[in-house]
């Protein structure tokens, strides 16, 4: 049962740190299976956006709207913290720019995929583990490495596990910050092509926050551009990329060809 | 009350009060840590000062008191503690497990069943089981009160990942009333089954980091585990050498400096128990 209106919906959403204006006015709608690019350059207030949207950060203004599995549209903020926190355990996935903020570095692998199957109440160790080298698989990370602590992982490794981790639950929708940020060129591209199979198999609606068009260029099917905070232009990615209207989006386009 | 140099029990009426209210607060919400204002206590912090002062705050003139450490009642921990109560309030001691009405532990339940109207008081070192997960305490307590323990059980996983086995077996964490996650303070895992629905009260206190919590009697208490790695007590092909045990838990004892090595029975008061009745049938 899918619910008939959008998944994420932001009605005039705004952010202030103290006197300083991080984003402002934001108004979106994530349909589900559909994946939002959110781009510009550093300092735009992209990374403030995804956590007002994602239950990270209480934004001081507007309201974000979680359309559920049932259908109902859920005023996220004004929910409770432990019913947000279930969510973030259930039907939402984050994956971090940075792998070691969304990995337990002192854990397995196999721990690390495992522990979102737990905290939703699974006590079977064998069918756990079981799961957690299904995943492994998945996201391309040899199975062998299930008992493996992630800082033995490379750069990209460590991306996929977190990927793996987040992904293991069956999220509907999965909130990414720069996933490929920090990566070499080739290992980008590699992890690229699997988060574009992945969110492809699975359906998954998702928002990427990047300064980096060839991302969303494989993965959004939409785009908004951000400059100062503010939402300059919005629209189909290959529209947007291909036929920029605002000035700042035409600059940015113009400097990645 | 008693005469002008020192009150019954050495607590001010208003400290005992103030540590009943915790008391009950922790009775209210089982498995919960009641945070409480700990007062200084003429022992230093390790020797059972939060379990001190939770016996001295339950504690009547007619009640009979039974303090062990390690499962015996002659350790000097033990002894000072008793003698402490004796000359503070004048109450009764026994080494009895059955005669107690307020046993006072540290490292132990005693093995004699406990019945219902006695109340068990432990000493807990760290009190907080979500500690080694995360150091502040605002966020441990959002994950006791979300149920955010999904942590817990990764721990749990990684031991089997490791040794084939959960090797946990000392202050082995438990689930009150299918709650709250609850440290049972560094008691051996064989002696968690004896948590589970007792019709004792049991009550736990941390001096240093000044919390109480408490297991009410009859409370479903549930040794975390998998389901097809269950929880499991630690078990010895021995028999006690002095009693002749067999459910009983067993401390090795060296006998000589050729290494040879005796089983006996860790709670004195019930091998001696035995040892009387094994004379008397003969
Ligand atoms: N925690 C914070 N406290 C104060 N200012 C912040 C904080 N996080 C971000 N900012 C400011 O908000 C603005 C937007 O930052 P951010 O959302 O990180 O942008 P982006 O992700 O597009 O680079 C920047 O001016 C940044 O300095
Ligand atoms: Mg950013």
């Amino acid at each position: 049962m899918t619910g008939s209106g959008p998944i994420l919906t932001a009605e005039g959403l705004g952010h202030d740190f103290g006197r300083r204006m991080a984003f402002t006015a934001v108004d979106l709608a994530l349909w589900p299976g559909e994946v939002l690019g959110i781009v510009g350059e550093s300092g735009a207030g992209k990374t403030t956006l995804l956590r007002g949207l994602s239950a990270q950060l209480t934004p001081c203004r507007g309201r974000v709207l979680y359309g559920d599995r049932q259908g109902r549209q859920i005023d996220l903020y004004a929910q409770s913290e432990a019913e947000r926190r279930l969510l973030l355990r259930t039907d939402w996935g984050i994956v971090h720019q940075n792998a070691a903020d969304g990995l337990r570095m002192n854990v397995s692998a196999g721990g690390n995929v495992g522990e979102r199957l737990m905290a939703v109440g699974e006590r079977h160790y064998g069918q756990i583990r079981a799961r957690a080298a299904d995943w492994l698989a998945r996201v391309d990370l040899d199975v062998g490495r299930l008992d493996e602590l992630p800082s033995s992982f490379s750069g990209g490794m460590q991306q996929r596990l977190q990927i793996a981790r987040t992904l293991v639950t069956a999220p509907r929708l999965v909130f990414m910050d720069e996933p490929t940020g920090g990566l070499d060129v080739s290992v980008q591209a590699r992890l690229l092509d699997l988060l574009r199979r992945l969110v492809g198999q699975y359906g998954l609606a998702a928002v990427v926050v990047t300064h980096d068009l060839h991302v969303v260029r494989l993965l959004a099917h939409r785009l908004m551009v951000m400059k100062g905070g503010l939402v300059v232009e919005s629209g189909l990615t290959d529209q947007v990329l291909d036929d920029p209207q605002h000035p700042y989006t035409q600059l940015l386009v113009s400097s990645v060809l | 009350m008693t005469g002008a140099d020192y009150n019954f029990a050495y607590l001010d009426e208003q400290t005992k009060r103030m540590i009943r209210r915790a008391i009950l607060k922790a009775v209210a919400i089982p498995g919960y840590q009641v945070p409480f204002a700990a007062r200084e206590m003429p022992l230093p912090y390790g020797w059972g000062t939060g379990g001190i002062q939770v016996t001295a705050a339950v504690i009547g003139p007619d009640d009979v008191l039974k303090v062990i450490d390690q499962g015996a009642d002659d350790t000097t921990n033990a002894v000072s503690i008793r003698r402490f109560f004796r000359r503070m309030a004048g109450v009764a001691t026994t080494e009895h497990t059955a005669e107690a009405t307020i046993i006072q532990t540290r490292h132990r339940i005693p093995e004699t069943p406990l019945a219902a109207g006695q109340i068990l008081v432990y000493q807990v070192p760290i009190p907080e089981p979500l500690r080694w997960l995360e150091p502040r305490d605002t966020e441990t307590r959002r994950m006791h009160a979300l149920r955010d323990y999904g942590a817990m059980q990764v721990n749990l996983y990684e031991d089997i990942a490791r040794h084939g086995a959960i090797a946990k077996s000392y202050d082995y964490p438990v689930l009150v009333n299918g709650h709250y996650i609850m440290s049972p303070s560094p008691i051996p895992k064989f002696d968690n089954p004896k948590m589970d629905r007792s019709p004792a009260l049991q009550l736990f206190g941390a001096g240093r980091e000044r919390r109480i919590y408490a297991v009410p009697p009859h409370t479903p208490v549930r040794s975390l585990d998998f389901d097809d790695y269950p929880f499991t007590v630690q078990r010895w092909d021995e028999c006690c050498a002095l009693c002749g045990a067999t459910d009983s838990f067993l401390d090795e004892m060296i006998m000589d400096d050729r290494g040879s090595r005796l089983f006996i029975c860790s709670d004195s008061d019930y091998c001696r128990g035995r040892q009387g009745a094994g004379e008397a049938a003969e």
